[in-house]
C-alpha cells in the first residue's frame, strides 16, 4: 500500500501545483491555491496512478483570526488503490471558491452544506441555496462568532394560528461545569456567592 | 347537553337497574362512561418518530410489550389516529409539519410527548435549531421521560393518558 501512496505522490507533485504535500496516517493530504484547486482535483480523479473516483466529504472550518478565514477541506476515496486524500485550501470572507460539480456531481450537496454552514460561496454551483437549516435561517451558524443558541427562536401563536419567530429569550443561561474537579467546588457557585454579598 | 359525570354515584334509580339486570347478562352504565371505556380501548397512535426515542416507540409496538392488548394500534395517517407521540428532537424546521399533522387529527386528540428532548429541548435545549419542549407547537397531555425513554416508560405513559381520560374525559364537546 506504500508504494502505491508513493506513486500517487509522485504523480500528484509532478503535475499539479501544489503549496505542500505529505503522507500523514497513512494518507495523502495536499495543500492548493483556490486558483488551481479545479484542476488539480480534475487530475487527481482522472489520473491512473490515482484514480480518486469518490468525494467523500467537503469540510469547513472557521479560523477567525486568519486573514484567510475559512479552511476547506475535500475528502477523496480511490477504491483501485484503497487510499484516501485530503486537499486543503484557504479563503478569506469575500472570496468564492470554485465549484466541483463539473468534475463530482456528488459534490452539489456538500458545497450547499458549506455554504448554509460557514456562507462560503461556489462560483458555477447549479443550484447554491441552504439545504440543511429552517427555511428564511439567517446567519451561519457553524461560524465562530455565531452565537451558540442562535437569534431566533419559535412558537405556535394560538390567535394567528402560526408559527412565530421571536427573539431567543432562555429561562436559564448556558453554563459550563467545571467536572474536573469536585471537591474545589464549582466556580459558578463562588462567583454567585461573591454576586450576592 | 347538559351531563352528569357522577351518574352512578347520585342516581338511586341506576343502582336499582343494575342490580336488576346484572344476574341476567347484562350491564348497565352510563353513556359517559361507555364512552371513555371505548375511548381508553382503541388510543390508536400516529408514530412521530423523529430521532432515537423512535427506536423505542417501535419497541412498545412488538410483540414483546405489544402495547396493542390496550387496543392501541399504530396509524400511517393523523386522520386515523387518537394520540399523537412526539418521539425525539423537534428542530425548528419541522415544527410546521408537526403542527400540521396536529391540526389534521380529528377531536378527541391526545398527545405524549416522549423523551427529554420532546420535553422541553434536553441534550439540545441550548441549540440554534432545535425547539425548547414540544409543547410551544402542541398543547401536550402527557410528558414520559428519558433519554430515551424505555419501551415500558412509554407504556406507563399511554396507561397514564388512559387514567386521565377516564378521570376528565367527556362526551361534551
Amino acid at each position: 500500500m506504500s508504494e502505491q501512496i508513493e506513486m500517487a505522490k509522485a504523480a500528484i507533485e509532478k503535475n499539479c501545483k501544489l503549496n505542500d504535500i505529505d503522507v500523514n496516517l497513512g494518507q495523502l493530504q495536499l495543500s492548493v491555491d483556490p486558483a488551481n484547486l479545479i484542476l488539480v482535483i480534475d487530475f487527481v480523479k482522472n489520473d491512473p496512478s490515482c484514480e480518486f473516483k469518490q468525494i467523500t466529504d467537503i469540510a469547513g472550518v472557521d479560523f477567525p483570526e486568519n486573514e484567510k478565514r475559512f479552511k476547506v477541506i475535500y475528502h477523496f476515496l480511490s477504491f483501485r488503490f484503497n487510499l484516501r486524500l485530503r486537499v486543503k485550501t484557504q479563503i478569506s470572507e469575500v472570496e468564492s471558491l470554485p465549484s466541483i460539480t463539473s468534475i463530482f456531481p456528488a459534490a452539489n450537496w456538500f458545497e450547499r452544506e458549506a455554504f448554509d454552514m460557514y456562507g462560503i460561496t461556489f462560483t458555477d454551483h447549479p443550484d447554491l441555496r441552504r439545504i440543511l437549516t429552517d427555511y428564511g435561517f439567517e446567519g451561519y451558524p457553524l461560524r465562530k462568532d455565531f452565537p451558540l443558541t442562535g437569534n431566533v427562536e419559535i412558537r405556535y401563536d394560538e390567535i394567528d394560528k402560526k408559527i412565530v419567530h421571536e427573539p431567543v429569550k432562555l429561562q436559564q443561561d448556558f453554563r459550563n461545569f467545571d467536572i474536573q474537579s469536585p471537591w474545589e467546588g464549582t466556580k459558578y457557585l463562588d462567583k454567585e456567592a461573591k454576586e450576592s454579598e | 347537553m347538559a351531563i352528569n359525570t357522577n351518574i352512578e354515584e347520585t342516581s338511586p334509580e341506576l343502582e336499582r337497574l343494575k342490580k336488576l339486570y346484572a344476574d341476567k347478562g347484562f350491564v348497565v352504565t352510563s353513556i359517559n362512561n361507555l364512552i371513555n371505556w371505548a375511548r381508553t380501548g382503541s388510543l390508536h397512535w400516529m408514530t412521530f418518530g423523529l430521532a432515537c426515542c423512535a427506536v423505542e416507540m417501535m419497541h412498545v409496538g412488538t410483540p414483546r410489550y405489544d402495547v396493542e392488548r390496550f387496543g392501541a394500534a399504530p396509524r400511517a395517517s393523523p386522520r386515523h389516529a387518537d394520540v399523537l407521540i412526539v418521539a425525539g428532537t423537534l428542530t425548528n424546521k419541522m415544527a410546521a409539519a408537526l403542527r400540521k399533522a396536529y391540526d389534521q387529527m380529528p377531536e378527541p386528540r391526545y398527545v405524549i410527548s416522549m423523551g427529554s428532548c420532546a420535553n422541553g429541548g434536553g441534550y439540545y435545549h441550548y441549540s440554534y435549531s432545535v425547539v425548547r419542549g414540544c409543547d410551544r407547537i402542541i398543547p401536550v397531555d402527557v410528558y414520559v421521560p428519558g433519554c430515551p425513554p424505555t419501551a415500558e416508560g412509554l407504556l406507563y405513559g399511554l396507561l397514564q393518558l388512559q387514567k386521565k381520560i377516564r378521570r376528565e374525559g367527556n362526551i361534551k364537546r
